[in-house]
């Protein structure tokens, strides 16, 4: 695979191997296609090798994330005209040995799973291609996507989507499942307008898609 | 030994970060601390007016970080209380003017003089913001009981959070026990329940605020307000005191009494 997208705490990776630069944008636009709602609101940060590019080749990078919903937020690239025509275009630019957070995993990203340990407060947003596990709460005015299930050990009180990619036999359950916003692949719900309606006290529920509707029953299935 | 700089930021705009700060300055230097009140919101200066110490305004911030003025010569000294000082925003400049790697270089450059260095941090999580929140030890998160204000100060624990400084503490202002107990405002466990982290203070919504903020006459200075009180538990809190927390109750009679005691049971 020449494009490769990893979900992380903070945003989007997106590493591009090897190839000729026009069959590399392709599988690029191919991968961004493929998973369209995984990108709306999703920041990324493009790792470009050791490439020489110049800000036409970047803005053109750029402008395909945002065709599909997403920000282009940074690029890691080896080559130091490739940092500074990031930069001229407004976004960060840095080497790859200042950016090893987290060692590049040897599993298929969309098959392993994330498990976040703190609180998912408001504005901070988790996207991983897999399954998801919170241990702790998803306030209001955050938000987790998964391209698989979603797990929260703790109340889930902002916005979830489970199978982003594109999967409708994904789930979400909770201890305290009261979302803001409950996505599985392309449906919708969303919490009851009046705060009356909304629960307080809650049992661990799963919400799931059965006869195309996003229905949500108690968690007591093993 | 050197001073500890303690930030007090909120996100949400208007829910009393710079009233606040002064009333906690005032506490402070009331118990005999030498403490540094700095205006970090520059272009739109508020905590000269509210200690009313506006008109002694030579030298600001950014003069000092700019090499235009010294320390010495910018800090203000307060009108009633010795140890307390003033590091006014500048009114003319915009967030931008300051860096914070500056705002690091001149509280170091402050520590060895005050106990304690409060800063009034601007509203929002941009550049002012971060200048506020890069020198602190210690980090004051200020809330209304309203939900867009929670919601703010929920995004701002998760940037402090992301800083890896130590945990922030929360001061819930403005608190109405009566709405709270009709139900129309949220309480103190609903604001806890979101935010999870530890609570500094609660202040009561309290007109001799209002009316000492436009005297410039924080109301800690004097001991006869609610607020005021509220202000010097939370300074004892900052200095390690075991306060405990006041009451908010509203004096409604025998059926209120009892309303409260079943409350309290449930909760």
């Amino acid at each position: 695979m020449t494009v490769e997208i990893k979900g992380t705490a903070d945003g989007l990776v997106v590493t591009l191997g090897e190839g000729e630069w026009n069959d590399v944008l392709a599988a690029l636009a191919g991968r961004l296609d493929g998973s369209a709602k995984f990108f709306v609101g999703a920041e990324a940060t493009l790792h470009v090798g050791d490439r020489n590019l110049d800000a036409a080749e970047i803005a053109h990078l750029r402008d395909l994330f945002t065709q599909h919903g997403g920000t282009l937020r940074g690029l890691v690239a080896e080559d130091g005209s490739t940092r500074a025509a990031a930069r001229a275009l407004g976004l960060t630019a840095s080497t790859p040995r200042a950016r090893v957070a987290a060692p590049p995993r040897p599993e298929n990203d969309a098959r392993s799973g994330l498990v976040v340990r703190r609180t998912v407060r408001s504005g901070q947003s988790v996207r991983h291609m897999g399954h998801v596990v919170i241990i702790g709460d998803v306030n209001p005015g955050g938000e987790v996507v998964a391209g698989g299930d979603v797990v929260v050990w703790g109340r889930l009180r902002g916005l979830v989507h489970a199978g982003a990619t594109g999967n409708p036999e994904a789930w979400v359950c909770a201890l305290q499942l009261a979302p803001m916003q409950l996505r599985i692949a392309d449906l919708f719900s969303r919490a009851p307008d009046a705060a009356s309606e909304r629960k307080r006290h809650a049992l661990p529920e799963v919400a799931r898609i059965r006869d195309g509707k996003i229905v949500v029953e108690a968690w007591d299935e093993p | 030994m050197g001073a500890r700089a303690v930030t007090i930021t909120s996100g949400k705009g208007g829910v009393g970060k710079t009233t606040t700060t002064a009333n906690i300055g005032v506490a402070l230097a009331l118990s005999g601390l030498r403490v540094a009140c700095i205006d970090a919101d520059i272009g739109l200066r508020n905590l000269d007016v509210v200690m009313g110490l506006e008109n002694r305004i030579v030298y600001d911030i950014v003069d000092v970080v700019e090499g235009r003025a010294r320390l010495r010569q910018a800090l203000i000294r307060d009108k009633r209380l010795p140890e307390l000082c003033l590091l006014p925003a500048a009114q003319t400049r915009d967030k931008t003017a300051v860096t914070p790697a500056e705002m690091v270089q001149l509280v170091e450059d402050m520590r060895k003089d005050f106990d304690f260095i409060l800063i009034d941090s601007p509203a929002g999580i941009e550049q002012g913001f971060k200048n506020a929140v890069a020198p602190a030890d210690d980090i004051v998160i200020v809330t209304t009981p309203e939900v867009s204000a929670v919601r703010d100060a929920d995004r701002i624990i998760g940037l402090v959070e992301a800083e890896e400084k130590s945990p922030p503490r929360l001061i819930i202002n403005r608190l109405k026990p009566q709405m709270v107990q009709r139900g129309d405002m949220l309480s103190q466990t609903d604001v806890l329940d979101v935010l999870a982290i530890e609570l500094l203070g609660i202040v009561p919504d309290d007109e001799a605020i209002i009316v000492s903020t436009n005297k410039g006459t924080p109301a800690a200075l004097h001991n006869h307000s609610p607020a005021g009180t509220a202000y010097r538990n939370i300074a004892r809190r900052l200095l390690g005191e075991d306060v405990p927390f006041m009451t908010l109750e509203p004096q409604t009679g025998f059926m209120g009494w009892l309303k409260n005691l079943f409350r309290v049971e449930g909760g």
